[in-house]
């Protein structure tokens, strides 16, 4: 172990007149017993479905992610046997087909995204400084909703229905007509349900960085590792509702024959091109973002130094973030579109190589000005720079038109796209993995495995993937599975074929190294590679609780831990026996309450299985039993209100000398709100999404305008309008259930809201009986969508104000407190909102045709 | 010496390396200028990174630091050197893409899995082929891209890019090819089982001999 010098994170001397004075030292291992009793998991399997702590759940997360990456590599191996001769006859065409889809999706939606979202779990709140995530519950929701899609969308390969038209699903191939069996549904249904634990993490992300951070460290000096994290949740709640909409529109479509997607009736197979590749692209960076941010953690360390230009990678990961949602249409530059257009598209896409290319030299520049050690972290490090590079200039090669003309669909993007995500994902997160092992095991690593894996994956991966630039600038496409009059392309598949068993040896070994690494490695110290950041505060392996005491102004990195852990820090202990953790301002991080989280509870896997169910019965055709899967989530849901309020006033708590908190319980701007914005504005994406489909549609797709409405569109407008006052009434109702709570006769309104909702989403469903047949064209099809938004709103909005209703009844609600009600009016505006522009757009339609 | 092998091995009947018409050789130009200078840059960077793998610098970083590296390289570097590569880019693809002009059309309308071609034939009447498009050499063609069912692509590598066969649209993409001979062509995009055996010929004769006969292609390719 190499000392070097101690390393300070934040250059700025820390603001320590905050006012709060060291809680008195106490002994720190009854501190410990106190706090573990309350944070721990139950033990057994009952912990296995009860557990909430991120800890837990995001070592969870990772392990399952690389049990998925596991099989998706099995996958690759089959596809490279099948590829290493002209006339492979290893699989059958139909099987082929099965692999290579599942083989991209397992990898992009079982593999990257989740270990990215478990690596974010596990570690925001320690390197925050926090002892869990806003939402611990909706971590273990999400973990189950991931874990039971994931294991349904492996299973069907096992019966041989696994999806069979590419990780991007293009239709119409995966139209009911050309896919009719439920191949395609397994990846429709699979991956939304999949993607519930993606949004989840998004909301839960984003509202952990802005609010759960350690007292008074503002926005602008929190790890980089928060930047870069935020940035990709905010991408995931961007990025992501455009593809729910896509399967949610197609999956309509292959079920009910809604024609969003057939041109015969107004559809467009290029509007899912453009909802696929709003997100799809989107996602190659926030795959690549948390593991940029483990960089720019780990190389200043193993540097020995600082990192260059903490503002101007702030300013890189805001530059992708808006970048990435500029350049969707560098995957679609066959489809036709006007050169001026790809222009446009091309000059974003290789624009996008900039805020990278400040990253890579802010990373070279790090290391120059510093000392660099050679540890095996370090060594997956330099296997980034060698692979990524590359990736990236092939990246913007396929940028430039012309080029992308030639190379698109062949072999050519296939190395590319592998030489981004290894290097730019796979790479970092096994550097990252190496880093961190100590603190999730509390153990160092079995001497010369690691790098002996490292060399077997980087020659195997360079074997496999250098050459395979040339076997598609030879002409050989994607997705073929023989090649019987093309003798060219043999040696160089067979070499890729030769080189990628070494790389699944190298990846086999890696697994075998941790597995060591976590049964037979000897006990690491604390702070193994003498970091500052606040992960290492705390001993090794990492308690449940995180911290006994939490991180504040006067314990400002990893050099705090025995003050710490003596409970000198805020909020010691656990004297009230709940889960507490710290809510401070978004931007200045000035502590604002403390937020009484979650405990073990069944909860989130009753609720991922109620979810299932529904998904299960879609899948298995039997949609008139799907709403029973609805009613059964509505009731499990109805549950997880009954711990968010309270129906008596609690002091405020003394978090140290000189500052005294109140609980969420009696604070209007709780986690919960804060979280319901963030959902809206993932919400709103999805709705901005579906009006994009219908301008899209209007404008490009053939077979407009559409045949003329049957309905009495006039007089559909009166209960249309009638729902929009009586949304609003709901609106008002809510801001006076919010503002007259304490007067006498407070809980008419909950009562009145509750009504005017019920009444608003009655009406919906009359609109819906005047609606035209939504099979005849896209239009119909797409106002049955509008229509469907609503309605899953109005019945959320009902939700709230019952729950508002009932917490004005069983009195929890009062001068401070006030129940689900905030909540409430939000949604309930947004549906009015969301239908009020619904309704104009329709007019706009009718009054236009 | 060893350059001899290496375009040896460039060659072959689908390789863009192997361009055969106007469009497929600014691209396979701008290819290996976007090679030479992605090769020297990634040099470039691997010497960085060795240095400072290898230097014992023990200073902190310092402001002239950041501003070598981020201004610098990340910043002025790269946009100097993307600006240069999109502007030559663009250029290119604005001179190979279909304009309004009097070139003659040919129609070709893929379905799962086989290609058919309208071209003119004798006395410029259209005729209809399957599997075999017939075009003159030394002549710049559009074709007409459509198709019946499922997305494909029309892809002549060694004439020039892919273009997309979208059902209900209808695009048109120009390629010439310089001499006369047979050139092969792909479905590029996955279009399910038969996407591996979805191929068809171009044929480009020589304008100032007699017609070919407007054969179809050989029986049972499917």
């Amino acid at each position: 172990m190499t000392k070097g010098p101690r390393i300070d994170t934040r250059n700025d001397a820390i603001d320590t007149d905050a006012g709060i004075a060291a809680n008195p030292p106490r002994r720190a291992l009854p501190l410990h017993r106190e706090l573990d009793e309350v944070w721990r998991d139950l033990p057994g399997w009952r912990g296995f479905f009860t557990s909430v702590n991120h800890g837990t759940i995001g070592k969870r997360f990772m392990a399952t992610a690389f049990v998925f990456f596991a099989i998706g590599g099995v996958l690759a191996m089959m596809i490279r046997a099948q590829l290493a001769t002209r006339d492979g006859a290893f699989l059958d065409t139909e099987l082929y087909n099965q692999i290579f889809t599942m083989h991209g999706s397992i990898m992009m939606f079982l593999f990257a995204i989740p270990l990215l979202e478990g690596l974010a779990l596990w570690l925001l709140p320690k390197i925050l400084g926090a002892r869990d995530m806003a939402y611990p519950r909706l971590s273990a929701l999400g973990y189950f909703c991931y874990l039971f899609g994931g294991i349904v969308i492996v299973l069907s390969l096992l019966f041989g229905v696994a999806p069979n038209g590419g990780w991007f699903m293009y239709v119409p191939l995966t139209s009911k007509t050309y896919t009719p069996g439920i191949n395609a549904d397994v990846w429709l249904l699979g991956v939304t349900f999949v993607e519930i634990s993606a949004m989840a993490a998004a909301i839960e992300i984003t509202v952990t960085i802005l609010r759960c951070r350690a007292a008074h460290m503002p926005l602008t000096r929190m790890p980089l590792m928060g930047w870069y994290l935020l940035g990709t949740a905010v991408m995931m709640l961007v990025g992501f509702p455009p593809l729910i909409l896509g399967s949610i529109l197609l999956e309509v479509e292959r079920a009910f024959d809604w024609p969003f997607f057939d041109v015969a009736r107004g559809g467009s197979p290029l509007l899912w091109q453009h909802l696929f590749w709003l997100f799809g692209h989107p996602e190659v960076y926030i795959i690549f973002l948390p593991a940029a941010g483990a960089l720019s953690t780990i190389i200043p360390i193993l540097s020995r130094t600082t990192i260059l230009g903490y503002g101007a990678l702030v300013a890189a990961v805001i530059g992708l973030v808006f970048l990435s949602f500029g350049l969707w249409v560098h995957h679609m530059f066959t489809v036709g579109i006007p050169h001026m257009a790809l222009s446009f598209f091309s000059a974003a896409s290789a624009l996008v190589a900039v805020p990278t290319a400040v990253q890579i030299f802010a990373w070279i520049g790090t290391m120059w000005e510093g000392r660099v050690q050679f540890r095996l972290p370090m060594l997956y490090i330099i296997g980034f720079f060698a692979t990524f590079v590359m990736g990236g200039l092939t990246g913007v090669m396929l940028a430039m038109v012309p080029f992308n003309w030639q190379a698109h669909d062949t072999h050519f993007v296939v190395a590319h796209l592998h030489y981004v995500l290894v290097g730019g994902f796979v790479f970092p997160m096994l550097a990252a993995i190496a880093y961190w092992m100590p603190l999730i095991c509390g153990r160092w690593r079995v001497r010369g495995l690691g790098e002996a894996a490292f060399w077997l994956i980087f020659i195997g991966f360079h074997g496999t993937f250098f050459i395979m630039h040339l076997t598609g600038l030879l002409g050989m496409r994607r997705r073929i599975a023989v090649y019987p009059e093309n003798a060219e392309f043999e040696w160089l598949n067979l070499v890729s074929s030769g080189f990628g068993m070494i790389q699944a040896a190298g990846f086999a070994l890696f697994a075998f190294d941790v597995i060591m690494q976590w049964m037979f490695g000897r006990r690491s110290w604390r702070n193994p590679w003498q970091a500052p950041t606040l992960e290492w505060a705390m001993p090794l392996p990492a308690p449940s609780y995180n911290f006994a005491s939490l991180p504040g102004p006067r314990q400002p990195d990893a050099g705090a831990l025995l003050p710490l852990a003596r409970g000198e820090g805020l909020l010691a202990g656990a004297p009230r026996g709940w889960r507490e953790t710290l809510v401070v301002e978004p931007g200045s991080g000035r502590p604002q309450h403390i937020a009484v989280l979650a405990t073990n509870t069944a909860l989130p896997v009753a609720t991922a299985g109620a979810i299932g169910s529904f998904f299960a019965m879609m899948l298995a055709g039997l949609y008139w039993l799907a709403p029973l899967g609805i009613v059964a989530t509505l009731v499990v849901v109805w549950r997880w209100g009954a711990i968010m309020g309270t129906d008596r006033d609690h002091p405020l708590v003394e978090v140290a000398p000189g500052l005294s908190l109140p609980l969420h319980w009696q604070v209007r701007q709780t986690l919960g709100l804060t979280g319901t914005m963030v959902l809206l504005v993932a919400d709103a994406t999805l709705y901005g999404s579906l009006l994009f489909g219908v301008g899209f549609l209007t404008v490009v797709a053939p077979g407009w305008p559409a045949p003329e409405s049957g309905i009495g569109t006039w007089w559909m407008l009166l209960p249309a309008l009638a729902a929009l006052a009586l949304m609003a009434a709901g609106v008002v109702a809510a801001r006076l259930a919010e503002t007259r709570r304490t007067r006498a006769g407070g809980r008419l309104w909950t009562r009145l809201g509750l009504a005017c909702s019920a009444l608003a989403l009655a009406l919906l469903g009359v609109l819906g009986w005047g609606l035209d047949d939504p099979t005849r064209h896209a239009r119909d099809a797409l106002r049955g969508a509008v229509l469907g938004f609503a309605v899953v709103h109005g019945v959320i909005a009902v939700m709230l104000a019952l729950r508002a209703d009932v917490d004005a009844r069983q009195g929890r609600i009062g001068a401070d407190r006030r129940g689900a009600v905030p909540a409430w009016q939000l949604l309930q505006t947004f549906w009015l909102g969301t239908s009020a522009a619904s309704v104009a757009v329709v007019a706009a339609q009718e009054v236009l045709a | 010496m060893l350059a001899v092998p290496l375009l040896a091995a460039c060659e072959g009947p689908l390789s863009t390396l192997t361009p055969a018409g106007p469009a497929a050789v600014e691209i396979a130009r701008l290819w290996w200028a976007m090679l030479i200078g992605s090769g020297l840059i990634t040099l470039l960077v691997m010497a960085m990174l060795w240095r400072a793998l290898r230097r014992q610098s023990q200073g902190r970083p310092r402001l002239a630091a950041e501003r070598r590296w981020i201004f610098g390289w990340g910043l002025g570097f790269s946009l100097a050197v993307l600006t240069v590569l999109l502007g030559f880019g663009i250029w290119i693809g604005e001179r190979m893409i279909a304009r309004d002009d009097d070139t003659p059309l040919v129609e070709a309308h893929a379905g799962q899995w086989a290609w058919e071609f309208v071209q003119p034939g004798p006395g410029g009447q259209p005729v209809t082929t399957q599997g075999v498009l017939y075009v003159p050499a030394g002549r710049p063609f559009d074709v007409a891209i459509t198709s019946s069912d499922v997305i494909h692509s029309f892809w002549v590598p060694r004439l020039g890019g892919k273009m997309d066969a979208i059902p209900g649209h209808r695009n048109v993409h120009r390629l010439m090819a310089a001499a006369p001979g047979t050139y092969e062509g792909l479905c590029a995009e996955f279009c399910g089982l038969g996407h591996s055996f979805m191929n068809f010929e171009v044929v480009a004769y020589d304008p100032a001999g007699p017609l070919p006969d407007f054969a179809d292609a050989e029986e049972g390719r499917e």
